[in-house]
Formats: structure tokens, C-alpha cells, sequence
């Protein structure tokens, strides 16, 4: 069994072909990439909630060191972030939106709300 | 909620989680509020090498291991709350949250700790995670190479400077006194630094770029003069503010909003309590919110026992 890198209980995707899979699958992803720190923990825990809150939308986590978060950290959304964790929310396949650094639970609603209709 | 709890803690930092591992250990019902984030600065430390008894450990480390003591005792945590209103004056004290519930209890402890103090200047906010940081730990390996300003005289403002060097190529401490307020070993160790410069008795102005921060402009206090200085990044260690905006008209406060307790962390409100960065003291440090915790849960079990 592998070490799951983040402590939370949101699943934690390893590999970017299993994003790649997660995303093409479902209508609705959120995926917060970071590490277990300051900025990342919080949002971590607003996922924890929202996963409950919200069944139209899967949550995951990635881990932002993995080089298979390539395409998250690399992504022309992410160009210019300087604050961890990425944040991006796919709608059918396609990243519709990107943020950095911590966001509260009502930054996270806003943005699913405006996306995920 | 019809329950009454024998104690609410509002918030969840050093000082309410210890608070909470006390309180329901003691087989008191015991239920945390949380409006900001569990572990409150404390997961804002990279490294904690001072809590004694313990070698050396991660901020957000000794937060989980405190929610997790909290909860095996018994201890209930709510957190993403809103507060919206107090009834904390009767033998019962209501909190009424944003989403029409409330909660009761025959005592409350207020820790809602504090929140980096912003500069408040132009580009601040429109830089943050773009190039504005408070969080060294988080954000510093996005300044490799890069070249960083960080404003602040205190401890976490040289440990943190200090701390960056391992990735940026310099790094310029903006200090509005013409000396520091953290402790020696501290200065010390920024001082030694070959890749650390000081501007003393100066204070930013203005964070400016375009799609990225490209330079700050800095003001001698002492001449007025301004200088333009090109920069990659800006990381904000000014020190805290209390969050006790919705507790001043409620509790007693000073006049930096903290809230006044006695040694038994006591406010002015018979069975209300306060404890952690909060209220008015001289040292914010983990180990003291945990004292201070500990003080308000075993002081809340006095006054409970007093009451039956």
C-alpha cells in the first residue's frame, strides 16, 4: 500500500495519467495541489466539508512536489503563481479556473458556484 | 441546538485546543468554534525547536496532534462558522452563527487568536500569492534565485529572512525603528548573513509591477525621501492583529483590541474566559496560549463547580 503523501481524508491522486483520467470522467473536479503546510492545511479541511456539501463536485488532492503534478503546476492558468497550493477546477476535461495561496470555504462555494452550475 | 454545553471555546489556536484537550478531559461537554483555521498561527511556524520537551517539530505538526488529543477526549470542533452574535452576560451564553443556529454554554472561553497584520499599502492585495507573502514556509522555494524584500523587526520577520536565504539570492530587511525588537540570537543570525541587507527607519509605500511585483517604493521616515527599488517579491512579518473586531463592545478591551483578563484568565463577565494571542500580554509564543489555555479551561471548571 503507498504512503498517501497529504494527511487529509480527501482522495489523493498520484499520477497524472490518473488526473487526467479523474478529469475526463467527471463533469465536476476540484483538485488542490500543495504540501501539508500553513497555506494548504485550511483548504485541505474546507474540501473535508464541501466533499459532504457538495455531491455534483469531486474533490481530490495532489501532492505539489510529485513531478506528476506537471500539469498542474505547469498549467497556462498557474502562469505566474508564487503562493501555494494550486487550485484548479476542471469542467469536462478543461481547467476553467485556477487560484493560489490559501482560500476560504466561501472563496471555494464562489468559485464552484460560478463553474459548476 | 438544544444542548447546553458546560464549555464553548470559541476558536481553535494553541491556547483553544489546549483549553478543549483540558476541559473534555475533565468530562466536561465541551464544544470548540472555529471561524479561522485549526491551529491558528501555530501552523504559520515552519519549525518549532522551543516547545519543551519536544527536539524539534512542524507547526502544523503540534496542531493536529492537539485536535486529535481534543477530539479522543470527547471534545466536539465545528469549524468554517461564522459568528454573528453574543449573549455571553446570563448563567447561559448564547453564540448565534451566520447560517441561523446557535450554541449554548454555562461557560466561554474566547481564544480567536490573531491574523498577520496586512501593510495595508497600493499593490498589496493585488500581488498576494502572486508575489506577497506571509508564509516563508509555503511560498519561499517560488523566490529561488530571486531577489526579496521583508518587511519587519521582530522575530518572526529576521527568522523568517533568514530562513529564505536558502532560496533567494538576497534579501532586504524594511524596518520602520532604527533597531529590532526580536530577541538577540536572532539578530545575530540575520546579521551574519551574507545575502541579508537592512533599511532601517524606513517603511514601504507602495508594491508595484505589472503582472508581477517589479519593484516597492520605500520611505526614509527620518528624511522623506522615497526610493524606488526593484524587487521580486515582498513577504509581511509586522506582527498580529487580535480577532476580537465582533468581542469589543462585549468584553473589556485596550486599546489595541485585545481583551483585559486577570491572571486566572478571567474577563469581565462572570463564566467567560480568554486565553492566547488574543488578549493583553506581554509574550505571544505557543507555549504561552498554551499556559493561557490550560489557565482558562481549569479556571472555567472552578467557576462551573461554584455554580452547582
Amino acid at each position: 500500500m503507498k504512503m498517501k503523501m497529504l494527511q487529509t481524508a480527501v482522495p489523493e491522486i498520484e499520477t497524472a495519467s490518473e488526473l487526467e483520467k479523474i478529469i475526463n470522467e467527471n463533469e465536476n473536479v476540484m483538485v488542490c495541489c500543495g504540501r501539508m503546510g500553513p497555506m494548504c492545511i485550511p483548504v485541505y479541511d474546507d474540501m473535508e466539508e464541501l466533499e459532504k456539501e457538495r455531491p455534483d463536485v469531486k474533490f481530490y488532492v495532489m501532492g505539489f512536489d510529485t513531478p506528476e503534478a506537471s500539469p498542474i503546476r505547469n498549467a497556462p492558468m498557474c502562469r505566474g503563481f508564487m503562493g501555494l497550493p494550486f487550485t484548479v477546477y476542471y469542467k469536462n476535461g478543461k481547467m476553467v479556473k485556477a487560484t493560489t495561496s490559501i482560500q476560504d470555504k466561501g472563496q471555494i462555494v464562489s468559485v464552484l458556484d460560478q463553474f459548476f452550475v | 441546538m438544544d444542548e447546553v454545553f458546560d464549555v464553548m471555546i470559541l476558536g481553535a489556536g494553541a491556547a483553544g485546543l489546549t483549553a478543549g484537550i483540558y476541559s473534555s478531559r475533565a468530562r466536561l461537554s465541551t464544544l470548540i468554534l472555529n471561524e479561522g483555521t485549526i491551529g491558528g498561527q501555530m501552523i504559520m511556524t515552519d519549525e518549532i525547536a522551543n516547545y519543551p520537551g519536544v527536539e524539534t517539530t512542524k507547526g502544523f505538526m503540534v496542531a493536529n496532534i492537539m485536535k486529535k488529543q481534543a477530539k479522543y477526549f470527547g471534545c466536539r470542533i465545528k469549524s468554517n462558522i461564522r459568528i454573528t452574535g453574543y449573549n455571553l452576560t446570563g448563567n447561559v451564553k448564547t453564540v448565534h452563527l451566520t447560517d441561523g443556529s446557535s450554541f449554548q454554554a454555562r461557560s466561554v472561553i474566547l481564544a480567536p487568536g490573531g491574523k498577520p497584520r496586512p501593510l495595508n499599502i497600493p499593490g498589496e492585495e493585488l500581488f498576494k500569492g502572486t508575489g506577497v507573502s506571509y508564509c516563508a514556509t509555503c511560498d519561499g522555494e517560488f523566490f529561488t534565485g530571486k531577489e526579496i524584500i521583508v518587511v519587519g523587526g521582530g522575530n518572526s520577520a529576521l527568522e523568517e529572512a533568514v530562513a529564505l536565504t536558502t532560496f533567494a539570492s538576497k534579501v532586504t530587511i524594511v524596518h520602520q525603528f532604527n533597531n529590532f525588537q526580536a530577541f538577540e540570537h536572532a539578530i545575530q543570525e540575520a546579521k551574519k548573513n551574507p545575502k541579508i541587507s537592512f533599511i532601517m527607519g524606513s517603511e514601504l509605500r507602495e508594491i508595484k509591477g505589472n503582472e508581477k511585483i517589479e519593484a516597492v517604493i520605500i520611505e526614509n521616515l527620518a528624511t522623506g525621501k522615497l526610493l524606488e527599488m526593484k524587487t521580486d517579491g515582498v513577504f509581511i512579518f509586522i506582527g498580529y492583529l487580535p480577532n476580537t473586531e465582533s468581542l469589543k463592545d462585549i468584553v473589556n478591551t485596550n486599546d489595541r483590541n485585545e481583551i483585559v483578563t486577570d491572571a486566572d484568565m478571567r474577563t469581565n463577565i462572570p463564566g467567560v474566559f480568554a486565553a492566547g494571542d488574543c488578549i493583553v500580554k506581554k509574550y505571544r509564543q505557543v507555549t504561552t496560549s498554551v499556559a493561557d489555555g490550560t489557565i482558562a479551561a481549569l479556571s472555567a471548571m472552578e467557576y462551573l463547580r461554584s455554580k452547582n
